[in-house]
């Protein structure tokens, strides 16, 4: 049992920033709500290559669907919403996320804070990565009485962006994506839009510098983050309403500043049932969380001072812990170039090289795919690239499945028993490794199992 | 002999040559070994691509002196042996029956794969194929999406250019593939759209005459042969078919819809028509017809192929809808111009494309009055009981009520 969840039940732990970001949603949400009454322009998008610098320098409000599923997951509203768009014929094989939206869009558009949305001025459509979201805003646009606009993102099958594949992006942006945005606004994208959409843009490096500081701490050991449960609030900001915000850029200097200052005091992250100091187990996650029950999977981890140090899903608005940022100085570019390059619209060989390199980089003792039925752009591969990554790494790794917002598929126990079963294969792996004799003997000395 | 001995005797050759045909193309539908495809290319010295549903340029991999072949799943008879050790149990059966038949050396015949953008279960087995078969050319086919048809455009003739010089590389050609190879190619799948369509056009004005059955086999061996085999093939089927028409059976006119990448069983197209239904337009291989009309075959030959695509591909679920009411109206236009009294969704299980669409789509069709049932299937489904109910009782209903 770790430190963290011995004795009696904590209430949930949280970090400053948590309580800063919370705030700032609620702030969002409230300002959308006044939406209709203040004259804000409202844009649905996708955070997987969502245009935030591009919208807001229009004046425009973001409003992006899969966060509202999410959260609605989180605050135990998803499965109504489920059944409600099932029982108005939707399959039940398709993505909980789509039909969590349309069930609460029909449930009266509450959002999870307890506010209204506002109908959507524009749907822009940003087809980066995945299938789904095409056939999202196809079913959305049938709900709503507004222009939608389609930005196709190429896939990067060969590994990379190519140069006309660049340049596709950009004459969307300029030919389709802007001019949409200059009818529902009413403004021209000028020299004052463009000079808006550049200092952004620079407000965007400079918060995606700090996310990067952030989720690279976590090298240290012990790790002053759990990059996966952590990890999403981290992202929870620069993947949404905020990448491109004085906002933004305050939450990630403090967040930034709380790490630094946790890492230099040798301290590990705030768990929900306290700090995690003392970790036994380093690993890499690849796929998105479960939302229904994200304490409870949390806990499991906790439970057994296992940290998350790298993973995949905090890469899905953006990847920029390998160089990327944002660049000012060439705005349509450097959106396209973001664009491309978000996780889900990597091949799998980059996606296997990424796993590898952080589990190296990252020193991890192992690795885990949790497999969400929901996302066949994150799942379907998956047990290949499980395969790959342990031939490569020479690191055993494991798979467990649940769903994004449908609380059907979080089986408690079963992922509980293979986890445990995992971490107790890499005990003994190490104790082999060490010459035999033994479980135990974590990164820092694991206690006798719960 | 008598003008009616000899009318009897030409409608028995008529039928005997019906069912050669029928026969030829069910050999090459049932050989998962693809063994005419690989004697084929040893005859002729040539190599062989393979491509996934829904959509693939098979005119630039015919002009590179290659054979296109469909790759279209194992269907009911391929047993599953490592596919599974791949996908969780959520994801459609199609991709596990390819990696089995890339997995058993089925496919070690190809020198290169494309894969279409369908779904994100195809596009992700483009990235498992070069893990598993580094030594194959694999290219994953971004088809444009984009409702700006300039900007569309210019991005599919770069696409077409990219293939045209990567495919010459595999042929061994020289350098890309000649323009001139190219419009020859787009001349020869013109005629395979054209006798597609006869054959279509066929099925709908007399059902009895052509049963989706033979229809579909001869469109399966039209995946795995040469296009100047399948032209001779279809045109001797036609006008063997149009002497032997069955006898007119009171049936219902039906549109199948949902079907046109993981393929259903034989045995599910026979049903649904045994059921009491003429299936009398369908999406079944739908690539084969994207294209609506004749490609230009005068000029440049990729723009022509890319402005076809562009202006007038078929709408289908794996193209973004530029327009809020094609999808209201789609199966009211195709059940209009088939003469349809019902429309059959059916879509494998776990297929986002066809499952997500499919809310859309019928409140559609229902809205103009039009009665719809749904079903999903696997591509080894083997139970059709249910299928044969629900048809069965769909049929009654339409001649008992018609229409909504």
């Amino acid at each position: 049992m770790s430190q963290a969840s011995k004795g009696e039940k904590h209430e949930a732990a949280k970090d400053r920033s948590m309580v800063l970001q919370k705030q700032m949603i609620a702030e969002h949400y409230e300002r959308l709500e006044r939406a209709p009454e203040t004259g804000e322009p409202v844009v649905y998008t996708f955070v997987p290559g969502n245009l935030t610098e591009l919208i807001r320098a229009f004046g425009a409000l973001p409003v992006l669907p899969e966060i509202n599923a999410l959260q609605s997951g989180m605050r135990g509203r998803s499965r109504d919403f489920i059944s409600e768009a099932e029982r108005l014929g939707h399959s039940e094989d398709v993505c909980t996320y789509v039909k969590c939206d349309i069930g609460m869009l029909k449930s009266g558009n509450i959002g999870p804070t307890g506010t209204r949305l506002p109908k959507p001025d524009l749907l822009l459509l940003s087809y980066t990565g995945c299938y789904t979201f095409m056939k999202w805003f196809e079913l959305l646009r049938e709900e709503y009485d507004c222009p939608t606009v389609f930005l196709q993102v190429p896939y990067q099958g060969d590994g990379k962006l190519s140069a006309e594949h660049r340049d596709y992006i950009a004459q969307q942006l300029r030919g389709q994506v802007i001019p949409a945005l200059e009818k529902v606004t009413g403004k021209k994208y000028d020299d004052t839009i463009e000079a808006e959409l550049k200092r952004r843009l620079a407000l965007a490096a400079k918060a995606e510098d700090d996310l990067v500081a952030v989720l690279q701490s976590a090298k240290k050991k012990p790790s002053p983050i759990d990059a996966y449960f952590g990890g999403v609030y981290y992202i929870g900001p620069i993947f949404s309403a905020f990448r491109g915000t004085e906002e933004g850029v305050a939450y990630y200097e403090a967040l930034r500043q709380e790490v630094e200052a946790r890492a230099a005091a040798g301290k590990g992250p705030i768990t929900p049932d306290g700090p995690l100091d003392k970790q036994d187990y380093r690993l890499v996650v690849e796929g998105p969380p479960n939302w229904t029950h994200f304490r409870q999977f949390w806990s499991m981890f906790s439970d057994w001072n296992a940290v998350v140090v790298a993973s995949t899903y905090t890469k899905v608005g953006g990847v920029y812990d390998f160089g990327f940022r944002h660049d000012p100085d060439d705005p349509l570019g450097t959106m396209a170039d973001y664009c491309g390059g978000c996780y889900t619209n990597l091949n799998m060989p980059s996606r296997i090289d990424m796993l590898v390199d952080y589990i190296e980089q990252y020193s991890a003792d192992g690795f885990l795919i949790n497999s969400v039925k929901s996302c066949n752009s994150f799942s379907a591969g998956q047990l290949l690239m499980l395969r790959e990554v342990e031939k490569r790494t020479g690191i055993p790794g494991a798979f467990i499945e649940s769903d994004l917002v449908d609380p059907r598929y979080f089986s408690a126990a079963n992922i509980k028993n293979r986890l445990e079963s995992y971490l107790q294969m890499v005990d003994a792996r190490r104790a082999e490794r060490a010459g035999g004799g033994g479980g135990g003997g974590g990164s820092q000395g694991a206690e006798a199992r719960p | 002999m008598t003008e009616q001995t000899g009318q009897t005797e030409q409608a028995q050759q008529a039928q005997q040559a019906r069912e050669r045909i029928v026969g030829w193309a069910r050999e090459r539908y049932e050989d998962l070994s693809f063994g005419h495809a690989r004697r084929w290319c040893e005859e002729f010295q040539a190599k062989a691509i393979g491509h996934l549903p829904v959509y693939a340029p098979r005119e630039i991999i015919d002009a590179a002196g290659m054979l296109p072949v469909g790759i279209l799943g194992g269907g009911d008879q391929l047993e599953i042996i490592r596919g599974d050790a791949f996908y969780q149990s959520y994801i459609c059966h199609l991709p596990r029956s390819v990696i089995e038949l890339g997995q058993s050396g089925r496919l070690d015949f190809l020198s290169g794969v494309l894969f279409p953008s369908t779904c994100d279960v195809i596009r992700n087995l483009s990235g498992m194929w070069q893990v598993l078969h580094p030594e194959v050319y694999v290219r994953y086919v971004d088809l444009p999406q984009s409702d700006d048809r300039a900007i569309a455009q210019r991005f599919w003739e770069g696409e077409l250019r990219v293939l045209m010089r990567d495919l010459g590389r595999v042929a061994g050609l020289a350098g890309p593939v000649s323009d001139d190879a190219l419009r020859a190619s787009i001349a020869r799948y013109n005629d395979v759209r054209r006798v597609i369509n006869e054959l279509y056009n066929l099925r709908r004005e007399m059902p009895w005459t052509v049963p989706t059955e033979e229809l579909y086999l001869l469109l399966r061996a039209g995946e795995v042969v040469p296009p100047e085999l399948f032209i001779e093939k279809t045109r001797a089927y036609l006008e063997a078919a149009r002497a032997t028409p069955d006898r007119v059976r009171d049936r219902v006119r039906v549109v199948v819809t949902g079907a046109f990448c993981e393929q259903p069983p034989l045995g599910l197209l026979k049903t649904i028509e045994r059921a009491g239904c003429y299936i009398v337009d369908d999406d079944l291989l739908v690539g084969n017809r994207l294209l609506v009309g004749e490609v230009e075959t005068e000029g440049d030959p990729v723009a022509a192929l890319a402005r076809a695509f562009v202006e007038r591909a078929r709408e289908t679920s794996v193209i973004y809808e530029g327009d809020v009411d094609g999808k209201r109206t789609l199966l009211k236009r195709r059940a209009e111009a088939a003469g349809a009294d019902g429309v059959v969704f059916a879509a494998p299980s776990f297929c986002d494309p066809a499952l997500l669409d499919r809310p859309m789509l019928k409140a559609g069709a229902e809205a103009h009055g039009i009665p719809c049932i749904a079903f999903k299937y696997a591509e080894n489904s083997a139970q059709f009981q249910q299928f044969r109910e629900q048809a069965g009782t769909f049929a009654d209903a339409i001649k008992l009520w018609g229409g909504q």
